[in-house]
């Protein structure tokens, strides 16, 4: 099959630890400027399936391939079959590899570097020079900083820039944490649980960051809070013992009779 | 009111560099002053013994300034510190051993007395080339330096940190006093260096020379001072302490954790080296006690004391620590020990942020993106 105009494509993933099936033939794809959400009950196998996109968990089998838009990247695990581009396999590639090729992560908790500020954080995370020497003279250059100014517009922290990651409120880091996956540029965003332990009016703050950045970027979403999902993803997959129960709307998934015995009637 | 809260960081960063900048061309001015031109009748009049303290406070304040550089900004915690210093003081004394040439006791042309004395027949290799300043000049620094890569290369690479790191650091440094102490490691066993005779042909025994090394060693460490605060505020410097607060994270974006640490490290070893070789022609001995770990840890409350992670903390620290040190142990020699460990108890307890976190955090906004 080919994954041409997929942005993800993972087929029959299974993950085993123990005898116990986290993933058991998982198949997904995601397309390209989407935005998905992923739900499911505890166990159900979201956090796995994340790991095993990301490189930190290999599966037992099956294949997880990531396509891009733009021309094939020489990158260990590219097959380039001309018109049946395939995508780069991610199984053959390492976390950092991964990172590097265009899939960010943002984990459940927020791990902003509390003594930097708003800005030094992004500047950190800026996609580029990464060797001591080069960096000990390294001016930004204009176009880095206009780049971290439009960064700090869409997580809406440009009046904190100044400020010290610590003294930030639990919402304000979980946006610098995404502003700082931005500033990496990203082509799929991974989004763990963002609005955990979150205010109501941070909740509506977020669906509206996360939503401004469908299109541009590709983000999938996993999530418990169902207002939130509501809110933000037009397509949800609701994951069941490591597999798909079900796919679609929301509206649809919400009156399937399989997901309300499982996740939603519980 | 949050922003004004990094705003008063920085400012009252610029105000302790101004500060310290102006207290160091201040001693670099006064010294000269105040033993050349001052007459020795006068009360103001600076002594041999004075000129030799502030010699010695201002090596002590570099090697603070070294450890906070790693410790304050990086958060490696170095219990090995006086190892670097002393290896650098090694290689100065290597040199001004090669200076007295036949005025020694036993009137050897080439060979130090202690060689004399335990019958060596020639001069072991690594003596060659001391007697040249700027061979000894280039071991003070590459010594120093090689060691820290070495070591740190190897610690770094295997991730060893925290307070892994530092008992291996005081184990480096006791290793080292261990194999110093030996007669036939060839630096003079337990009795070290001593009785210099001249400097680049500039008398030890006179005060002049005296007044010179203290100007040179206030230079050093102003320069030292501003090469740090150059590094730390650079885009490597917020690396720095990226790592030092989050070492994972960092690895997380991509950068090598393990050589940013590996530069600073060296750098640190450099300029602790360099204290060390100033420090050796003024107080005019070197030997193995100075690579005790006592030593290494003092440095470290020195820091603790003036505030970590400010480089004008670590040298006021020094210099005021010192300054009671010497004081205490002439009027109350047995309550010395115990006022160091209630200084740091103190200091931790009530003063986490040192003597730096002291000075006044208000100021207008200087702080400009």
């Amino acid at each position: 099959m080919s994954i041409r105009d997929k942005m993800l494509y993972l087929d029959k993933v299974t993950v085993s630890f123990d005898g116990f099936k986290a993933l058991n033939e998982l198949t997904l794809c995601i397309e390209p400027g989407e935005m998905r959400c992923i739900i499911g009950p505890n166990g159900a196998g979201k956090t796995t399936m994340m790991d095993v996109i990301t490189g930190k968990t290999r599966p037992d089998s099956g294949t997880a391939r990531f396509g891009r838009r733009i021309e094939q990247l020489e990158l260990p695990g590219s097959d380039n079959g001309g018109d049946y581009w395939q995508g780069i396999d991610l199984l053959k590639m390492s976390e950092p590899e991964i990172a590097k090729a265009g899939i960010g992560r943002k984990f459940q908790k927020p791990t902003v570097f509390e003594q930097l500020t708003v800005f030094e954080n992004l500047e950190l995370a800026l996609a580029g020079e990464r060797s001591f020497l080069k960096m000990l003279f390294a001016r930004l250059t204009a176009e880095e900083r206009k780049r971290i100014d439009e960064i700090l517009d869409i997580i809406g922290l440009a009046e904190l820039r100044g400020a010290q990651g610590r003294i930030l409120s639990h919402g304000q880091k979980q946006w610098l944490e995404i502003g700082m996956l931005l500033m990496q540029e990203p082509e799929l965003l991974l989004v763990d649980e963002p609005v955990a332990g979150m205010t109501p009016h941070e909740i509506e703050r977020t669906a509206h960051l996360l939503r401004s950045l469908a299109g541009e970027h590709t983000v999938v979403v996993v999530e418990h809070d169902m207002d939130f999902v509501r809110s933000i993803a037009r397509r949800v997959t609701v994951l069941h013992e490591g597999s798909v129960l079900a796919d679609g709307e929301m509206n649809q998934v919400q009156n399937d009779p399989r997901v309300i015995e499982v996740y939603l009637g519980a | 009111m949050l922003l004004l809260e990094r705003k008063s960081v920085t400012v009252r960063d610029d105000r302790g560099s101004a500060f310290f900048l102006g207290a160091i061309a201040l001693t670099a001015i006064a010294v000269p002053v105040l033993n050349r031109v001052v007459p020795p009748q006068s009360a103001f009049h600076l002594s041999a013994y004075g000129l030799t303290l502030i010699g010695k406070y201002l090596c002590y304040a570099m090697l603070a300034l070294a450890v906070d550089l790693i410790w304050g900004y990086c958060g490696i915690l170095s219990l090995g510190h006086a190892a670097f210093f002393s290896l650098g003081g090694y290689a100065m004394g290597m040199y001004l051993m090669r200076q007295i040439g036949p005025r020694g006791v036993y009137g050897d042309p080439v060979l130090p007395d202690f060689m004399v004395f335990l019958n060596y027949k020639k001069l072991p290799w690594f003596w060659y080339g001391f007697n040249h300043f700027w061979f000894a000049l280039a071991m003070m620094l590459l010594v120093p330096a090689a060691l820290g890569s070495v070591f740190g290369w190897f610690a770094f690479r295997s991730r060893v940190t925290g307070v892994y790191f530092s008992i291996i650091t005081q184990a480096l440094s006791y290793a080292l006093m261990l194999a110093f102490f030996r007669n036939d490691m060839g630096f003079g066993g337990n009795n070290g260096f001593t009785d210099f005779k001249d400097i680049l042909g500039f008398d030890l025994h006179s005060e002049a020379t005296h007044v010179v090394l203290v100007v040179i060693t206030a230079a050093a460490l102003a320069a030292s001072y501003l090469a740090c605060r150059a590094i730390v505020g650079s885009r490597a410097g917020r690396v720095m302490r990226a790592i030092r607060d989050a070492e994972s994270r960092t690895r997380f974006l991509g950068y090598s954790v393990e050589s940013f640490k590996l530069w600073a490290f060296v750098f640190s070893a450099v300029v602790a080296g360099i204290a060390g070789a100033l420090y050796v022609p003024q107080i005019g001995i070197i030997n193995p006690s100075e690579f005790a770990p006592i030593n290494s840890i003092e440095v470290v409350i020195w820091v603790a004391v003036g505030g970590r992670g400010t480089l004008y903390g670590a040298i006021a620290g020094a210099v005021l620590v010192n300054y009671a040190k010497t004081y205490l142990t002439g009027a109350l020699p047995e309550v010395w020990l115990y006022a160091l460990g209630a200084l740091f108890v103190f200091v931790t307890v009530f003063l986490p942020r040192g003597l730096a976190g002291l000075l006044p955090a208000s100021g207008k906004d200087e702080h400009t993106r």
